[in-house]
């Protein structure tokens, strides 16, 4: 049974060098994204941030990266060993696969050879997303219950529900997009803003607010960082995590965020399009997606900076009775738009 | 007037229920302006000193690491050995040892001088009592404030290091600032 294809072959060569450049990139992206979090987190709050690693402070990501990669590695007497080490191998696994499906570009033409700007374009680009976020949820769920802490599973049960919750209502945001492209494959969502003509944000404006709102707990960012909670929790899942396996959290935590930026960029955003008609060439089209991206991990970093945390059950509440309904009421609302 | 008071004398103001398409506009609205007050933050710019490059200056009294003063004329030491800082303080961190001048070796302006004048930085509250209490106004309170040592011993400054001419580490504010 063929459950999903894969649109575009490349020789196996060039699939190798995407996906090493792809993890690159990624590696590169996330400290990044982390210095400019912590600059732009304070500058929120009358704060310079770091400024003493490195010309202003660029340089701390690394220094941090150092540090807690030469931390002593230890585990808690009660925890459970292999899966106390698997769990979060497994939670940046999946972050990265889940990255691999984001479109940088359109197949261009590299001396002589199409290449697609992607890690691979599946033709259930949502699903196969969906299905690595369920899973990246087991790295939380390991971690959180492998640690023999109360803490990291109370803080693990609170993702489970919440990410279950939200899943819901992301997915079914995507449906209309989906309705409306007519194709699951992301590559081809851009190809559908492309031919209509605009980008999605505009016909699927409930649909983007419902999946931005969801991917703030999609990501366990804050208002919706129950899991984490540290006021309630101390840290929640990764508690009794140190050094190299709390840095693997992290770093799970900020590819999600990027993957997700990177998904709401071209599912909504319209990918490596530009407004107003403008032809993007080739080359431009890795950049026009990173800005896109970045605008996005802007505004996670705004609303951590503005929203407190929700309480558990509002949380709860507010993802089952206010997000779902409203995504399945758009969903249906597109599926008598389309049909009609 | 009557307990408790009738309806009609009450003014009852209720926050909007909860809840509903309203609460969700309210919601959505009160977002957008939490979002509009954090950006003006951005917009107001730091507020935070860059500490070791940038210093904010000391007041005149402000009282930082203590310095022992000689006349300026005679370049005789004004402190008497009398060790009246040392009983003021109440931190028990200075030690006075005091000797008597003699003509071929005359230290102070007095009969006596302080042989041994030590302080223990680490122990010090900086009060300032010692100041007040100094007769002849020998012992001051300076504005160094910087003082941090690697190492205790090192932090029991001795008559040699109070006496010398302290560097300018900390600005002083200017008369109004």
């Amino acid at each position: 049974m063929i459950l999903g294809d894969v649109t575009y072959y490349e020789p196996w060569w060039i699939q190798i060098i995407k996906g090493v450049l792809i993890f690159a990139v990624g590696l590169q992206l996330v400290p990044l994204i982390l210095i400019g979090e912590r600059k732009i987190l304070g500058r929120f709050q009358h704060r310079r941030g770091p400024n003493r690693v490195g010309p202003f402070g660029a340089l701390q990501p690394l220094a941090d990266i150092v540090k807690l990669l030469t931390k002593e590695s230890f585990r808690p007497r009660t925890s459970i060993g292999w899966l106390f080490r698997l769990a979060p191998v497994l939670s940046v696994l999946t972050a990265a696969a889940a990255f691999a499906v984001i479109p940088f570009g359109d197949t261009v033409d590299i001396w002589g050879t199409q290449v697609g700007l992607y890690g691979v374009d599946v033709t259930i680009g949502p699903l196969y997303l969906f299905a690595f976020g369920a899973v990246a949820f087991y790295g939380i769920m390991l971690g959180g219950w492998a640690s023999g802490s109360k803490y990291s599973f109370l803080g693990s049960m609170r993702a489970a529900a919440q990410l279950i919750s939200y899943e819901v209502a992301q997915g079914l945001a995507l449906v209309g997009v989906v309705m409306q492209a007519g194709t699951l494959s992301l590559v081809g969502m851009v190809h559908a803003q492309d031919e209509q003509g605009m980008w999605f944000i505009g016909p699927q404006l409930v649909g983007f607010v419902i999946f931005l709102i969801a991917s703030f707990a999609e990501t366990n960012r804050a208002p919706f960082d129950m899991v984490e909670a540290d006021a309630e929790l101390v840290g929640g899942y990764n508690t009794e995590y140190g050094g190299g396996g709390f840095a693997s959290y992290f770093f799970a935590e900020y590819l999600n965020i990027l993957v997700v930026s990177g998904v709401t960029a071209t599912v909504f955003l319209g990918g490596w399009l530009l407004p107003f008609g403008i032809d993007t060439p080739g080359a431009l089209q890795p950049v026009v997606v990173l800005a896109k991206m970045a605008i996005f991990s802007l505004f996670f970093i705004w609303i951590r900076a503005t929203l407190p945390r929700l309480r558990y059950d509002q949380l709860m509440s507010f993802g089952w009775k206010v997000l779902l309904p409203l995504a399945t009421l758009n969903a249906l609302v597109t599926a008598i738009v389309v049909v009609a | 007037m009557t307990w408790p008071p009738s309806p009609d004398e009450l003014h009852v103001v209720r926050a909007p229920e909860p809840g509903g398409a309203g609460g969700l506009y309210r919601a959505f609205g009160e977002t957008l302006r939490g979002l509009k007050t954090t950006f003006a933050r951005v917009v107001e710019g730091v507020h935070t000193i860059n500490y070791p490059e940038e210093k904010v200056p000391v007041y005149p009294r402000f009282r930082g690491r203590h310095r022992l003063h000689r006349f300026e004329d005679s370049g005789l030491e004004k402190c008497v050995g009398c060790s009246l800082c040392a009983a003021a303080c109440p931190a028990d961190c200075i030690r006075v040892v005091a000797a008597e001048n003699t003509p071929d070796n005359r230290v102070s302006a007095g009969e006596r001088y302080a042989a041994v004048y030590e302080i223990n930085l680490s122990r010090c509250i900086f009060c300032g009592y010692c100041e007040v209490a100094c007769p002849f106004d020998a012992i001051t309170m300076g504005h160094d404030y910087e003082m941090s040592d690697y190492d205790r011993s090192d932090l029991i400054f001795t008559k040699e290091m109070l006496l010398a001419e302290p560097f300018e580490r900390t600005p002083l504010r200017a008369e109004g600032e």
